[in-house]
């Protein structure tokens, strides 16, 4: 297209409605310059594009669960949350969808745990992982001692240690074996 | 067999073999409660570790880590009988199917996350014998505790199942908020975690065509309704498992209540006079399925699992109905079990092939039943 004024390509284009009638100004660059029409910035490059783009994409996703960080659109994918802590994250977004799911519910009744959870490893766990490797040592001390009876061929010795590492290792207290 | 198998030797030798043999399993014990009708009731709780991410988001190391706390937390309740341990991961693909035929793990622990042999640890915990008590490890939470009786007795299933709940507890620290209960991988089970079921035997409302109206109903009430093999199995056998649909908002004596004094007791009561009317006034239909059923059981050359089940139920009936008297329904709940097809190539000692198990399934029911 050609512009108004001169022989130039017209490159600013500019539709304004005056007294209910479309005005149309096709200009080139310099007669716009001097009508006061600035020209459109120039075409934002490749990278800027793919980077804005996936700025807009990440604001309308939301934040990230702070613990695990897995995003509500995530969740929304594959229906599962990537741990407790999920619930606080997207508690608003949340509430309607659990509502729906549950009858109109949003207050749990019923059995509690009788010690309230913190959401950090407690020392109740940590007690538990610390009798874990306890268990694990004494079980890996007796089955060196055990290699040690049968290379020096003390069967009887052997037979206790097996004994007292299938205890260690096998059924719970009170369990018959 | 021990909580751990051999640290040292294979993970799962012949002692979870020797303890899968056994049929002395509580669902198909045939008594219980109203057990013309409810072959079994069934409470499974859904708990989390806190400070754990959940089962979808966990590493295997954190994986192996909620394996090593559950084991260590089970040592420490306190039951008569003996919990086995299996680790899943390490488990020969025949044995996984023969724990899921017996309800004791779900297809979805079975297959895993993808992962190869050896990988992408998860277990099972059960008791034996009678299985009434199993534990479910990083399946889509990290705990499903499963507690199962034989007849309509949700209260002693749900007794059991607080009791072992609270000795774990005592041990591990469930992710917990006040406002949704207890915190589970799919909000769909917040609250109790909660999911008790009954399942029940309806081959009269099915003959009637009543059914539909019960699958109607039962979804009014906010209950699921679902097949022999849980989600997206077809209801083979006329088995029909209920079950509450919500798990926020009702306390488990609520649920409780709900299924086995108001709605349970109704569609029992409508498949006990689906069957007399049937006696009554369509004897001779009646008695044409069941004797057909009883000569396809033991006469039939090949039968597919659907088949056998089908036979089964109505022969079943056929004996609560006193039409047949010489077979026990007990057998017929085993026989329920053994045609699927790894029971089935566990019976015979084989590996064997589609065609294979219909020729054996049939000659199981032949034999088993005093065929020819």
């Amino acid at each position: 297209m050609k512009c108004d004024r001169c022989e130039n390509e017209a490159t600013v284009h500019e539709v304004t409605v005056q007294a209910g009638v479309k005005v149309e100004k096709h200009l080139c660059e310099s007669c716009a310059a001097g009508e006061g029409l600035t020209p459109p910035a120039p075409a934002a490059p490749e990278v800027l594009k793919a980077l804005i783009e996936t700025t807009a994409k990440r604001a309308s996703r939301g934040p990230a669960c702070p613990t695990c960080g897995m995003t509500f659109d995530e969740f929304k994918q594959c229906g599962q949350f990537g741990c407790a802590n999920c619930y606080e994250a997207f508690e608003a977004r949340l509430l309607p969808l659990i509502e729906r799911a549950h009858e109109g519910a949003t207050q749990h009744l019923g059995k509690r745990p009788r010690r309230a959870t913190g959401q950090v490893e407690s020392s109740r766990t940590k007690a538990l992982a610390a009798l874990i490797e306890e268990r694990a040592s004494r079980a890996s001390a007796i089955r060196r001692l055990l290699e040690e009876a049968v290379k020096a061929e003390q069967y009887e010795r052997a037979a206790e240690l097996r004994d007292e590492l299938r205890r260690l290792t096998d059924a719970p207290p009170g369990a018959t074996a | 067999m021990s909580v751990e198998p051999s640290p040292t030797g294979g993970p799962n030798d012949g002692g979870a073999r020797h303890v899968l043999d056994d049929a002395s399993i509580e669902w198909l014990r045939a008594g219980g409660p109203a057990g013309d009708v409810v072959f079994s009731s069934r409470v499974r709780l859904a708990r989390n570790l806190s400070g754990l991410p959940f089962v979808g988001r966990a590493t295997p190391e954190q994986k192996q880590r909620t394996l090593d706390l559950v084991r260590e937390a089970i040592r420490g309740t306190d039951l008569p009988d003996r919990w086995v341990w299996l680790n899943i991961h390490e488990t020969p693909a025949s044995d996984r199917g023969l724990l899921v035929e017996r309800h004791l793990i779900s297809k979805q622990l079975q297959k895993g996350r993808g992962a190869a042999i050896g990988e992408d640890p998860r277990a099972v915990a059960f008791c034996t014998p009678g299985e009434r008590v199993s534990i479910m490890v990083n399946e889509e939470d990290h705990l499903r505790l499963q507690v199962i009786r034989s007849g309509l007795d949700l209260s002693d299933a749900w007794a059991q199942a607080d009791r072992i709940d609270d000795s774990l507890e005592a041990a591990l620290d469930f992710a917990y908020a006040p406002r949704l209960g207890y915190l589970t991988a799919c909000p769909t089970n917040i609250g109790t975690g909660a999911r008790m079921s009954v399942m029940l035997h309806l081959p009269a409302l099915r003959m009637t065509g009543d059914i539909d109206k019960v699958k109607r109903a039962a979804g009014d009430m906010g209950l699921a309704v679902r097949g022999f093999y849980g989600e997206g199995s077809e209801a083979a056998g006329d088995l029909y498992q209920l079950s509450n649909q919500t798990t926020l908002g009702k306390s488990e004596a609520m649920i409780l209540s709900d299924l086995e004094s108001v709605i349970i007791p109704r569609v029992i009561e409508y498949e006990r006079i689906a069957r007399k009317t049937l006696l009554t006034k369509r004897t001779n239909f009646l008695l044409d399925q069941i004797y057909r059923s009883l000569g396809a059981a033991r006469h039939a050359r090949l039968m597919t699992a659907e088949e056998a089940m089908q036979h089964l139920s109505n022969i079943r009936m056929g004996c609560i109905l006193g039409v047949i008297k010489d077979v026990e329904p007990a057998l017929l709940n085993l026989l329920l079990l053994l045609v699927q097809p790894t029971h089935l190539q566990r019976v015979f000692g084989k590996d064997l092939d589609q065609d294979a198990r219909r020729e054996a399934r049939a000659l199981l029911l032949r034999t088993r039943l005093g065929g020819v």
